[in-house]
């Protein structure tokens, strides 16, 4: 049999695909860009967050944004560690994040204004990363899939933590609740987006689920978060804004209203309002410390020596 | 494009700790998730040396009680078998009398 046969009739028989077997070229690179990039939003998602853990309301909420945005790196490192299993470097993946040519998840892009937005982000963001992670530790590529069942077990705090800070506030005084609503006013349409174009317009899918590194449709993933979500909404007391979000008894799911689609390309090709400062942001922090990295190596050099 | 596996077919030396090498050396990670179990590989980072893995290992892979010990190796220092070469671990395959399953015991002996 030839290798690529081989290579579809192991991923077909749900058999994972690990590092030194063979696997058509198209598949390592797809993976590498993938993995690259859900890596990169890890790193670049430590940002908004930690945009608030100085002005955390309390040293409890405070202690739990730290290990949040600790995690947030750990996951980075998973990834990239798996992505490196495909034969591209470290400083390769960072280097293209760097020079603007690897992308990260465009949700990242937008500001987190209020205390509220740290809820909406565990809530909405984490619930909504978590839909996609969960089906991806089903991805047929072991390394990969092993590192989001590690990932999913971590964001799973997240998830609860965000909702909780938001039962918090709209428990709270008018103020808060109106906080809470509008945290989730401008957060609800850019996490519908984190699941990508409609499948009709998804330039990857078709060959992705046929190689089983994504196992459901763009628009499917989307359908199971919303169908989750709306009933948290409900509980907490806040509006969903979407006018046409209903019921639909006969689908046995809620419809929902059309994505701003053009907002959403705009976002991705740079034009979303933190796009500029977040990528900054990161180059400055890995230049700023080179002289950490530089240390380091000079001090094991040191050592290697004197032994 | 031909990638090799990381670390396990690569025999250039670990660390050689040049400054201005841009990337350090990656090593491989095992816990022991309690005791009276074997290490176990969790996954993959870089360090200058040992030393720092050790302590990057405690950050990234146990920060939730994960383990009571952990092991660093250098990644180029695993030799790894070839996935396409099948007579290494195939042999097995033609000796079912090594299983004990193999053999008919009549039920009146009981259990053995």
């Amino acid at each position: 049999m030839d290798p690529e046969s081989l290579f579809q009739r192991t991923v077909n028989a749900e058999q994972k695909i690990e590092p030194r077997d063979w696997m058509p070229d198209a598949y390592r690179q797809t993976l590498i860009r993938q993995i690259a990039q859900h890596a990169h939003s890890e790193i670049i998602g430590m940002q908004p967050e930690g945009n608030w853990i100085t002005r955390a309301p309390s040293l409890k909420r405070k202690a739990i944004l730290m290990a949040k945005v600790q995690d947030e790196a750990g996951h980075g490192l998973y990834l990239y560690a798996a992505a490196e299993t495909l034969g591209v470097t470290r400083d390769e993946m960072v280097g293209k994040l760097h020079e603007g040519k690897h992308k990260y998840s465009s949700i990242f892009n937008y500001p987190t204004v209020s205390w509220a937005d740290i809820g909406a982000i565990g809530w909405l963001v984490d619930g909504a990363a978590i839909t996609n992670q969960v089906m991806l530790t089903r991805c047929s590529y072991g390394p990969y899939a092993r590192a989001m069942v590690r990932i999913c077990k971590e964001e799973s705090f997240h998830q609860r933590q965000g909702y909780e800070i938001m039962m918090t506030l709209c428990d709270g005084t008018e103020d808060q609740r109106a906080m809470a609503q509008d945290a989730l006013d401008r957060w609800w349409w850019p996490s519908l987006m984190m699941f990508g174009p409609h499948d009709s317009e998804s330039t990857h899918s078709e060959q992705s689920m046929a190689w089983k590194i994504k196992r459901v449709s763009n628009d499917d993933l989307r359908q199971q978060f919303v169908d989750m979500t709306v009933p948290q909404a409900e509980f907490l007391g806040l509006t969903i804004p979407d006018p046409d979000l209903r019921w639909n008894g006969q689908r046995g799911h809620y419809d929902f209203g059309e994505i701003d689609w053009e907002e959403f390309w705009d976002v991705v090709s740079g034009k979303g309002p933190m796009n500029r400062e977040r990528l900054d942001q990161k180059v400055s922090a890995w230049e700023d410390n080179a002289w950490v990295r530089e240390a380091a190596t000079a001090h094991a050099r040191k050592q290697r020596k004197s032994a | 494009m031909v990638y090799e596996a990381h670390g396990a077919t690569d025999d250039s030396p670990v660390g050689d700790g040049e400054v201005g090498r841009s990337e350090w050396p990656l090593w491989e990670v095992f816990i022991r998730p309690r005791r009276g179990m074997s290490h176990i590989h969790a996954g993959s980072l870089h360090a200058p040396d040992s030393e720092t893995a050790l302590q990057n290992a405690r950050d990234v892979y146990t920060r939730r009680m994960e383990g009571t010990s952990v092991w660093v190796v250098p990644s180029a220092a695993i030799s790894a078998s070839d996935p396409h070469d099948e007579s290494l671990l195939a042999s097995a395959d033609d000796k079912p009398y090594r299983h004990p399953t193999f053999y008919e015991i009549p039920d009146e002996v009981g259990h053995m």
